[in-house]
């Protein structure tokens, strides 16, 4: 359960029905459903800041329903069918924004172009919530503790955003700028994540979290190239740690420098500033990831 | 809002409110109670049903959302008897107690059993995990889901 959600159930934003019973009902809003992108550009622009995008509707929904969120209007996207599907280039894989975690599971060229997305998709929630989920709607909703965002970290992928400004391309490690906040404006659309080709690389993920399918209390996803036993290129990208997922880059220049596993783990602490929260305290976060980035890192050099 | 979809098999014709989700309109606008809504915010799992031939959460699916879809429901899947034999097998391994998270535990269930073969005990429980029983436990459940698979795979 992320941060945002800790104690929400406590909060007096529950219906009561006629029997007086409390429940967790979201607010009155309208609802259109656009039939293209540029259709939803459109209806942004009329309704504003009281608007919302609906993709698959896993995070947006709780919001809902426990009225932290309460949007005048939601603009359902999921229809939109050229933003869903995976498109492999000779140098590229584009993945559309609205891409279900359950399609990435079930992609062989996921499988073979991005297994880090996969290994990363199998932890996030349970097949129910999976089948709904999409790789667009977790990027934009910039949840610090999700797996997506430090994947696109570590994958170093391209996030295809356009807007009625026309189109522009944005570096994940610019993407996400703060909790829950990202470089999006609002009439913008993320419609597609790329990710390079990267056929001698090896990757690397681990989470911690207290029961399968809960959000971790730290995560790691990690990808990079050895060459000869030495690490030509590393990538960390941590989440649950903070605010937003974060690159850990002084660990991997640790490693790419041709220091220990034990100097890299020391190095964390200039990366990370962990939260407190009710699952663990700052402090037990940072060990935790030094514990993972000693997992990963390993497992990945035993695999190159 | 107007939405047209299938219930367990006949074309249903509703008119919803934008913020109903999908198991109020069935369990208060089409009285299939079977669904059932335990945390509504996604995390229990007892709202599991199927929607165009997937497991959903149905507390996180608005009913407009569903409109042109299929939606099947524990009621559906007794009845035509798709379920039959690993709802005797939780009779027989006394897989419930209380019932509340039966019918979505059923359909999970039916959803890992779909895919053929015999699933090893950690997948079974893996494919579960987004299910929670609070009386009877676990490995009751896991034990019946095991012996229908079992049964089935014997009488390929």
């Amino acid at each position: 359960m992320p941060a945002w959600l800790d104690g929400a159930a406590c909060l007096p934003t529950s219906d009561g029905n006629e029997k007086g019973e409390r429940r967790v009902k979201a607010a009155a809003f309208d609802y259109v459903r656009a039939s293209s992108v540029a259709d939803a550009w459109a209806l942004l622009a009329r309704h504003g800041a009281g608007a919302k995008l609906l993709a698959g509707g896993q995070s947006l929904l709780p919001a809902l329903n426990l009225r932290l969120s309460a949007p005048d209007i939601l603009i359902d996207i999921s229809r939109i069918e050229a933003l869903r599907g995976v498109t492999v280039s000779p140098h590229s894989v584009r993945i559309g924004a609205l891409t279900r975690h359950a399609d990435l599971l079930a992609s062989p060229e996921i499988a073979a172009h991005a297994p880090l997305l996969c290994r990363a998709v199998a932890e996030v929630a349970h097949p129910a919530i999976r089948s709904r989920g999409t790789i667009g709607g977790s990027l934009a909703n910039a949840d610090p503790a999700a797996e997506l965002p430090a994947c696109t970290l570590a994958l170093d992928a391209r996030l295809h955003v356009e807007g009625p400004g026309g189109a522009r391309v944005i570096a994940s490690r610019d993407f996400f700028t703060g909790l829950f906040e990202t470089a999006l404006h609002p009439n913008e659309i993320l419609v597609a994540i790329e990710i390079d080709r990267q056929p001698a690389s090896v990757c690397g993920f681990a989470e911690l979290a207290r029961r399968s399918g809960d959000y971790a209390i730290v995560g790691l996803a990690a990808h990079g190239a050895i060459a000869a036993g030495v690490w030509t290129e590393l990538r960390l990208g941590y989440f649950s740690v903070g605010t937003r997922a974060t690159l850990a880059t002084h660990a991997a220049g640790v490693l790419t420098g041709g220091g220990t596993l034990l100097e890299a783990a020391a190095a964390l602490e200039h990366d990370l500033q962990p939260h407190d929260d009710l699952q663990a305290s700052s402090a037990t976060r940072q060990h935790l990831a030094r514990v993972l980035l000693r997992r990963v890192v390993a497992e990945m050099e035993s695999a190159a | 809002m107007n939405i047209s979809l299938m219930v367990n098999g006949e074309q249903v014709e509703a008119d919803v409110l934008p913020r109903t989700h999908l198991v109020d309109f069935l369990r208060e606008q089409l009285g299939l109670t079977g669904t059932h809504l335990g945390c509504e915010h996604g995390v229990c799992g007892a709202c599991t049903l199927r929607l165009d031939g997937v497991i959903v959460r149905g507390c996180l699916v608005l009913a407009v959302q569903a409109d042109g879809g299929v939606v099947e429901t524990i009621e559906g899947l007794s009845d035509s008897g798709e379920i039959a034999d690993l709802q005797a097998a939780f009779i027989a391994r006394n897989a419930l107690q209380c019932g509340f998270c039966t019918p979505a535990m059923l359909i999970a269930a039916q959803d890992l059993l779909q895919h053929g073969g015999v699933p090893s005990r950690e997948a079974i429980r893996e494919h579960l995990s987004g299910n929670y029983c609070r009386c009877t436990g676990y490995q009751a459940i896991v034990d019946a889901v095991e012996t229908t698979a079992q049964a089935r795979e014997a009488s390929r």
